[in-house]
């Protein structure tokens, strides 16, 4: 199934987990956090969320940023 | 001089200086720059991981045991994107603080103040220590104030525009506004800069660019932990009133008669 990945098209497995995804895709988990067509997935539901066909899914971190 | 702590969310900072994470030549130097600001507090900013997802995390140069991290909402440009960032931020692990950004147009970075109150008040509800970026307007600080900001971060002049404190006289009329702390954010061109705002009376200066982009990082970085703590001394001291003419030091009496 395609769905998208931080603003890219991806062809994944059908019912793929975000735990899989996020192992499939080497993202390393300290400090990091997902998103799922806009709604937060917890940390505790990474193995037990099946992405679905045409899903967003957003990975955030903490990157070098300012102010100024 | 004994001094109190800066205390944001319940916690103490004996450090008035609050560090971005942006625009470093190299990590490293980064690494060296907080150091040398003394600093507890950095700002960060919360963005699509690159995929795949090697490579090394800023964090991996920023000892989490010592700075606490202030994610930033920088890029929002709705009150809706800054609180869905700043969940992600606390889901992420960073903490409960959000150093809150809303911005009104590209080309100023100036902030929307009507999408920041909205977007402090829905934050501050949720129990996030919110620290908005606003203009240098009292009653916008009142406004932020009374819908639960942990502070105000007035700018002294638009994001990394390094023009200085332009309007001392409005961050004077906030500091007798609220009560809540008063932190210079954004303009902060050198260490006159920062010493300026702290003689004010603000509680803290936050700054990336003029250190980030200064010719030598590390070494600004200590001018502003200097300028900061300098600023922060004379205005604890109290300073002279200014005068429009001269005021000898040495006493009159007891001059020699060299008249002949």
């Amino acid at each position: 199934m395609k769905i998208m990945v931080n603003g890219r098209e991806m062809d994944v497995a059908d019912g793929l987990s975000v735990d899989a995804l996020l192992a499939q895709l080497a993202v390393r988990r300290e400090y990091t956090a997902v998103a799922v067509n806009r709604e937060i997935t917890p940390k505790a539901s990474y193995a037990s969320v099946a992405l679905r066909e045409g899903d967003r899914v957003e990975i955030v971190r903490p990157m070098g940023g300012g102010a100024r | 001089m004994h001094d109190t702590n800066l205390v944001l969310g319940g916690k103490d900072f004996t450090s008035r200086l609050i560090v971005g994470t942006g625009k470093y030549a190299t990590n490293d130097i980064m690494r060296q720059a907080h150091e040398e600001s003394g600093a507890e507090i950095v700002t960060v900013a919360v963005r699509r991981v690159s995929l795949p997802g090697k490579g090394e995390s800023i964090l991996d140069f920023i000892d989490t045991k010592r700075f606490t991290l202030l994610p930033n909402t920088a890029g929002c440009y709705t009150a809706d994107e800054a609180v869905r960032t700043a969940y992600l931020a606390r889901e992420a692990g960073l903490g409960e603080m959000v150093k809150l950004e809303v911005i009104g147009d590209a080309r100023t970075l100036f902030p929307d103040v009507q999408g920041l109150l909205e977007a402090t008040k829905t934050l501050a509800r949720e129990g996030f220590v919110v620290m908005p970026y606003t203009n240098d307007d009292p009653i916008t600080a009142k406004r932020l104030e009374d819908a639960g900001a942990a502070c105000v971060m007035p700018l002294g002049a638009p994001i990394g525009s390094g023009l200085g404190i332009r309007n001392p006289y409005n961050i004077k009329i906030i500091l007798e506004t609220v009560s809540v702390p008063v932190i210079v954010d954004a303009g902060v061109g050198t260490a006159s800069d920062a010493a300026i705002a702290m003689e004010l009376g603000c509680d803290g200066v936050l700054m990336n660019t003029a250190i980030a982009g200064a010719q030598d990082p590390v070494a600004m970085a200590r001018a502003m932990r200097l300028a900061v703590e300098a600023g922060r001394l004379a205005y604890k001291a109290g300073r002279i009133g200014k005068k429009l003419y001269a005021t000898a030091s040495s006493p009159i009496e007891g001059l020699p008669d060299w008249t002949s």
